[in-house]
């Protein structure tokens, strides 16, 4: 009885510490940058078709997603992307880039605590299960497919 | 002019994001487990090609366009080479992506220091 009280009292407690985004700018903000990521993403994406009018295009999206994942953990590392994020939101989350940095991030963070436990083990908080859910999801698919 | 779709787009699909995480409060890797799975369901069924005609990079950049290579390379593997095809189809596709982001952030990992966040 006293713990129901108890957490009552704390989820108001917890709810009026949540700091309070205004919602229109901020979802302002995340549509605009994350349009901006996806436009670069395009311009690295025809500068490569360009420059090799023979690949295949989805090599060239491979490419694409690869040099935008270099980019965005290169300034996860000097700590330009965490500033983004705080201004953007979902528009630093979502693109494939959020997906970079959601794997940079914790191995910085967690350097200290030694190259294996720290960095490689942590590496994977968020991303682990992005990957583990998206590999159930793609084998189903697959067996789906297999049968229809 | 399909920079602007990509930007359209792209933007869109962030801001239903970050809607998410406004209404709900939900995790960024929830966000980004829910955009997969999304990415997965439009490739299931077909949809996300014709999005991608237009739209290029405004829906291959987010995380949607990681989960539709997931279920394209299973369906693909699946139609070239039977059922192993589900459990290697998958990964083949997205293995660059996975690979870059493990080895780029090992990298960066070791060259720079964390910031101490204030």
């Amino acid at each position: 009885m006293d713990d129901k009280k108890r957490n009552e009292a704390y989820n108001n407690y917890v709810k009026a510490k949540i700091p309070k985004t205004r919602p229109w700018p901020s979802l302002f903000n995340s549509f605009w940058i994350g349009g901006v990521i996806c436009c670069l993403g395009q311009g690295i994406n025809d500068l490569i078709m360009l420059a090799f009018p023979n690949m295949a295009e989805q090599t060239a999206w491979t490419y694409t997603l690869v040099a935008l994942i270099f980019l965005a953990s290169f300034l996860t590392g000097i700590g330009v992307y965490d500033r983004i994020g705080k201004f953007a939101g979902g528009g630093s989350i979502v693109p494939i880039t959020g997906f970079s940095n959601s794997i940079t991030s914790p191995a910085l963070e967690f350097k200290n605590e030694g190259i294996i436990y720290g960095m490689c083990v942590k590496m994977f908080t968020i991303a682990g299960p992005v990957i583990v859910i998206g590999i159930i999801a793609s084998i189903l698919v697959g067996l789906v497919y297999l049968f229809i | 002019m399909y920079y602007l779709w990509a930007f359209l787009i792209g933007g869109l699909i962030c801001m239903i994001g970050e809607l998410l995480i406004i209404k709900t409060n939900i995790t960024s890797a929830r966000i980004l487990v829910t955009f997969v799975l999304v990415g997965v369901a439009l490739e299931a069924f077909g949809i996300f090609d014709p999005i991608s005609e237009f739209a290029r990079a405004g829906i291959n950049v987010p995380i949607v366009g990681f989960g539709a290579s997931l279920a394209k390379g299973a369906i693909g593997a699946v139609k070239a080479r039977g059922l192993i095809g589900a459990f290697t189809g998958g990964l083949e596709a997205t293995a660059a992506g996975i690979a870059a982001a493990v080895g780029f952030a090992f990298l960066f990992g070791l060259i720079f220091k964390a910031r101490t966040k204030k």
